[in-house]
């Protein structure tokens, strides 16, 4: 296996008295989707925005392509190649499609063969180009906040949650997109709630609780082992 | 042509465009459509005033920073051109002098509060900006051998911009052909050019970065934008025009005083005059700067006439006194809120 793309040795993470994260070691291999999955509130959102940098590491680090990037201010996280789809979407709403896509391009212009590429991917995005991005439904904001993210190329995504709360249609929309951005040859680390999703889309397999990591693996180890679900997340993926 | 001139931000609403434009042509043509010394102060305070509220919206409205310090640059600036004048005599380049020094000063100072501010919550700034924009009132309340204290600084402007100065003879239109009516289009031309370029500034890729960190700043962040750097930069352009501002009016009066630059009243008005128009849109300065002013100045006259011709009626008159214009002023300034809670400019656009 090549060197990975992220690594967590160690992380803590605290946000004001509550101990979210107690030690996370996480591997997120090249030109992989890594699935971070695990109950609510078991610190999987907390894991993504320390990555990022929104939240301190106060001990432990975390290596970008072998680089540690523990510490450093959240916008050169971004620059370094990291693109990230908070749960929360993240839009600006006042703003229009296209200039939520052009600040999105940080390096310069947009480049209009990838801009023609996400309108094959999301069509909605091209229909409302020039609307505010806040009269959109909720399955065309997160489209465009996940185009937003593949705008330009990055060496890691981090995807939390983009099928929540979406119609199967557009959860369809957003399985292919992240598809296609790996057969690009991208890294992705995703946290998902859908284990049809998670099962679909995961190449390896993580499962948090309470703060730590507790197992880590293929997917397909995942999948094929019920009582392993169960012990993990207390639920079976068959039922879903 | 216009696109260009307005940076592509059209007004969007044919009531807006129509009003804006009879704004414009009613500053523009001020001297000559309303020939008084008092309507022509109005229409030069209408001018100034839209640069400074336009310059406070792009630090709220755009940026989403608030601010009790634009009294304090708009001061700045104010005292800048006196200090100038003062001391380096009268002529265009003392004014320039004052005018750039001014800014440069109020920049300088945003600068420096903004770096210690902004890094933290929105409101320790405000709260910042309330503390140093108080203490530099009192600093030229105390200073007064260099201030002039409470009185404030008359001084003089070149002679070309004073009534005494006949640029032509005789009249044009029924207007005397003086160095007044130079001084009301260098007011007038400063303040069209000052608000175009915010207009370039809101609208650049600048300005829309700022309207991400408004809405979302760990979004811009997590983007890649250093969103402290942002708003510093914001607060620095809007403190250096709105000392412009001041200049302007310091020019405008030929007088510089604490009350008429640097008072919490001001402030207020400020802040009334961005909500009334709407935040987030400069042609908002313009509409609420405008009714503010014209209500601020003409509002007990027409009470006035109003109360006369109700002269008869019981209760009424006394309601209608003139001197109860400010009682009338802030329920038109509550009812503009409970109509108009986006602005004027927002409601009209959505309309």
């Amino acid at each position: 296996m090549s060197d990975p793309i992220l690594k967590l040795e160690g992380v803590f993470t605290n946000i004001a008295q509550y101990h979210i994260l107690q030690g996370v070691d996480l591997t997120v291999p090249r030109g992989e989707v890594t699935m971070l999955l695990g109950r609510n509130g078991v610190g999987k959102t907390t894991t993504l925005r320390t990555i990022i940098g929104h939240w301190r590491a106060h001990q432990g680090r975390v290596l970008l392509d072998g680089t540690d990037i523990t510490g450093l201010p959240t916008p050169q996280i971004a620059r370094a190649g990291i693109g990230f789809v908070p749960e929360d979407m993240g839009i600006f709403a006042d703003l229009t499609v296209e200039e939520n896509m052009i600040l999105a391009a940080v390096s310069g212009p947009i480049d209009q063969t990838r801009l023609q590429w996400l309108f094959t991917v999301f069509p909605a995005l091209e229909t409302f180009w020039k609307k505010d991005a806040g009269t959109l439904s909720g399955g065309q904001k997160q489209m465009l906040s996940i185009a937003r993210a593949m705008i330009e190329e990055r060496t890691l995504y981090l995807i939390d949650e983009p099928t929540k709360g979406l119609a199967p249609a557009i959860i369809t929309t957003m399985a292919r997109a992240i598809k296609e951005l790996k057969a690009q040859g991208a890294s992705i680390l995703l946290v998902e709630q859908n284990f049809a999703v998670a099962k679909a889309l995961g190449d390896s397999a993580n499962v948090m609780d309470d703060g730590r990591m507790i197992w880590s693996g293929r997917m397909s180890e995942l999948t094929e082992d019920t009582a392993l679900q169960e012990r993990l997340m207390g639920l079976s993926m068959e039922a879903h | 042509m216009l696109k260009t001139l307005l940076s592509g931000d059209m007004p969007r609403a044919p009531i807006l465009s129509a009003l804006l434009v009879v704004i414009l042509i009613c500053l523009a043509l001020a001297p000559f459509l309303f020939p008084g010394v008092r309507s022509v102060d109005t229409a030069a305070r209408i001018c100034i005033f839209i640069v400074l509220v336009a310059s406070y919206d792009l630090l709220l409205g755009y940026g989403g920073i608030v601010s009790f310090a634009h009294t304090m640059f708009f001061g700045l600036g104010a005292y800048g051109v006196a200090l100038a004048s003062t001391h380096l005599g009268r002529g265009f380049d003392s004014l320039l002098i004052g005018t750039l020094g001014g800014a440069a000063v109020a920049a300088t100072l945003a600068l420096v509060i903004g770096l210690f501010s902004l890094r933290v919550r929105a409101i320790f700034f405000a709260m910042i900006t309330l503390a140093v924009a108080s203490a530099v009132a009192v600093l030229v309340s105390q200073l007064s051998g260099l201030t002039g204290g409470e009185d404030g600084l008359s001084f003089k402007i070149p002679r070309a911009l004073g009534p005494a100065f006949k640029f032509a003879d005789g009249e044009i239109f029924g207007v005397k052909a003086n160095g007044k009516l130079l001084k009301y289009y260098l007011i007038f031309g400063a303040c069209l050019i000052l608000f175009l370029l915010m207009l370039r500034i809101v609208n650049s890729p600048f300005g829309r970065v700022l309207q991400s960190i408004r809405e979302n700043d760990f979004r811009a962040e997590a983007i890649g934008y250093r969103v402290v750097h942002y708003r510093v930069a914001a607060t620095c352009l809007s403190a250096a025009i709105a000392a412009c501002a001041g200049a302007l009016y310091a020019i405008w009066l030929r007088y510089v005083g604490p009350d008429t630059t640097l008072s919490m009243e001001i402030m207020i008005d400020i802040l009334l005059m961005v909500v009334i128009g709407g935040m987030g849109t400069m042609y908002g300065a313009v509409i609420g700067a405008t009714l503010f002013v014209l209500a601020q100045n003409y509002l007990q006259n027409l009470l006035s006439l109003a109360g006369d011709s109700v002269a008869t009626l019981p209760l009424l008159p006394d309601l209608l006194n003139a001197d109860r214009w400010l009682l009338w002023l802030g329920v038109l300034f509550i009812l503009s809120v409970y109509f108009f809670p986006t602005g004027i400019v927002g409601r009209l656009r959505n309309n």
